[in-house]
């Protein structure tokens, strides 16, 4: 049985729809959102559209409480005053064109879910099980402390988003984190697709697929232009490198980007 | 004032995510002014820690579930185990060194970035210089001393090291962009093209008593203050300091003696009382010790600064 992980949606829309039709195409049985529908991109209206369209479950990114209960900013903790600035004009946008009934879609989201198929047990979060905005970067995050957070869940494989950057391992005591990726923007490697995860289950085997998603950035990146959206998110759509909120990254994962 | 107003709050350890290794003990090669442990060539008041002790509490670290380690002075890199230490921390975790950069050595260099690359985790380096110039750092840590710290970032900058520079704001608040513009501007001659700044808010306590004030004798965080504040903004409630005299509440709270929790992690696992000054800075400034990518942010909160060795 195949299952679909999105995560870390950032208004792209565009990215979504091409993610969903290679859902499909590999016969994956359930769709699933970690999170984080809007930010950075423009029209946050239609990723939440498609999500409720296309019948994927969801769990409330940081984003989406910020949006939901419409909070004066979106949680993510950054601590440059320059990024700070340009998370503000997408978070003053994303809020405002986000309609009131999506609002309440967002606000009404859990935080987690929990659930089995095919005798295993899964766990799904935003940013870790024990608190929604923390951020599991892969090289900052021990294999003692991951087992300590997986382990209150109980669950076999647990889920995430939030970094933006996608990978798993298995801890000294057998359960599997993995960060799902995000189709937002993409992974700071120079490249302009995004990710995505497909999890195939086959008798209590768990494999995991990162997948790569191409998808019209050009068109995106020319309605971030005319929705005055920042130049230096554009230039992250076009270039696959980060250019923002670059701080919060540990120097590992810092040292393959470009910025 | 009654009782339960002026009575101090009191933070458990909600859990060990960070794990602090007084390596240097309060020997440092520098004597800033503004130290809040008054390092120096000569106070002996904490020692080196040996290999051995920092080998079993690594062991014992795992059981905690530690997500971090932390090696700070004094100066680390005056302890002549430390590279050692610090790769044979990066077996168990992630490990961030907090020195002045003043005493780095290529061998060194070379030595740590290819434990780094081994293994899974990140290895961070925070450079302490305080100030974008020598005409405002070199008055609070020493004449020579910025251009010294300059020549120890291209060292790192050699060997593929992204920095963390911390600097302690000696000026108003209100100039932290132009100096933080300066200090980029600077860096970049240097190399250092990308890095990462945090300014830090001084701690009245230790050798910057002397300079300036300290807190007044009565300044606490009271039971009234953590009310509904989250906790986990202080470090004391998700981290402990092993140095060479037993496990402190925290890495920066050293000279005073309650602050001492015990012999064993173990024993350190119990509430601290914000009795102390430096409590209330940490209150305002939040986590200021951890790095910008361990932070745990309060929902609705801000960031926040650092400490620095
Ligand atoms: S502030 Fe840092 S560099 Fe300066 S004396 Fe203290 S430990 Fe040494
Ligand atoms: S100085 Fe800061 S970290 Fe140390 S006990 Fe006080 S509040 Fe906690
Ligand atoms: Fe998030």
């Amino acid at each position: 049985m195949k299952l679909a992980f999105f995560g870390g949606l950032y208004s792209n829309y565009l990215a979504l729809e091409a993610a969903l039709a290679d859902a499909s195409r590999r016969d994956v049985q359930q769709l699933f959102c970690l999170g984080d529908m809007g930010a950075f991109g423009p029209h946050p209206d239609r990723v939440v559209s498609l999500l409720r369209d296309a019948g994927v479950t969801c769990v409330q990114g940081n984003y989406d409480d910020s949006i939901g209960n419409e909070l004066a900013d979106c949680q993510c903790g950054y601590t440059d005053p320059s990024d700070n600035r340009f998370a503000q004009i997408s978070y003053d946008y994303t809020l405002e064109k986000t309609s009131p009934v999506h609002r309440r879609w967002l606000r009404a989201l859990p935080t987690s879910l929990d659930l089995e198929h095919s005798g295993v047990r899964m766990h799904l979060c935003h940013g870790s099980p024990r608190q929604t905005n923390e951020f599991l970067w892969e090289s900052t995050t021990s294999d003692a402390f991951l087992d300590r957070v997986l382990d209150p869940t109980g669950a076999d494989v647990v889920l995430g988003t939030h970094t933006g950057l996608h990978w798993t391992r298995t801890t000294p005591r057998g359960r599997r984190f993995v960060n799902v990726g995000v189709l937002g923007r993409p992974a700071n490697d120079g490249r302009t697709n995004v990710w995505y995860t497909v999890l195939d289950l086959t008798g209590h085997e768990v494999e995991v697929e990162f997948v790569p998603v191409d998808y019209d950035f050009h068109r995106l990146s020319g309605e971030m232009r005319s929705e005055g959206l920042p130049d230096e998110f554009v230039t992250t759509i076009e270039s696959g490198w980060w250019t923002t909120c670059l701080e919060v990254l540990p120097s590992r994962e810092r040292r393959c980007g470009r910025y | 004032m009654s009782i339960a107003s002026t009575e101090s709050g009191q933070v458990s350890l909600s859990g060990l995510d960070e794990l602090w290794f007084q390596v240097a003990g309060t020997r440092c090669n520098l004597t800033c002014t503004h130290c809040f442990i008054s390092c120096s060539p000569h106070n002996d008041a904490f020692g080196f820690l040996s290999l051995e002790v920092v080998r079993k509490a690594l062991i014992e670290s795992v059981e905690w579930g530690v997500r971090e380690y932390y090696f700070t002075g004094g100066e680390p890199f005056l302890n002549p185990d430390l590279v050692e230490m610090l790769v044979l921390a990066l077996e168990y975790g992630p490990v961030t060194v907090l020195t002045n950069a003043t005493v780095l050595k290529d061998e060194w260099l070379k030595c740590l970035r290819d434990a780094e690359e081994r293994g899974p985790y990140s290895l961070e380096f925070r450079v302490s210089i305080d100030g974008p110039d020598a005409a405002t750092n070199d008055p609070i840590r020493g004449e020579g001393t910025f251009d010294r710290a300059m020549r120890g970032v291209e060292t790192l900058v050699r060997h593929g090291v992204l920095p963390i520079i911390t600097m302690t704001r000696t000026w108003a608040d209100a100039e932290d962009h132009r100096i933080l513009s300066r200090f980029r501007d600077v860096l970049a001659r240097h190399g250092c093209d990308r890095p990462r700044l945090k300014v830090l808010p001084r701690l009245l306590i230790g050798a910057e008593a002397v300079r300036t004030c300290g807190y007044d004798e009565t300044d606490h965080v009271s039971v009234g203050m953590l009310d509904g504040f989250d906790s986990d903004q202080l470090i004391c409630s998700h981290s402990r300091t092993v140095t060479d005299q037993g496990v402190f509440v925290c890495p920066i709270l050293l000279e005073e003696p309650s602050a001492r929790l015990g012999g064993t992690l173990a024993e350190a696992d119990r509430p601290f009382s914000l009795d102390q000054g430096a409590c209330v800075t940490c209150y305002q400034f939040g986590a200021i010790c951890t790095n910008p990518s361990g932070q745990v942010f309060e929902q609705t909160g801000d960031g926040a600064g650092e400490v620095h060795t």
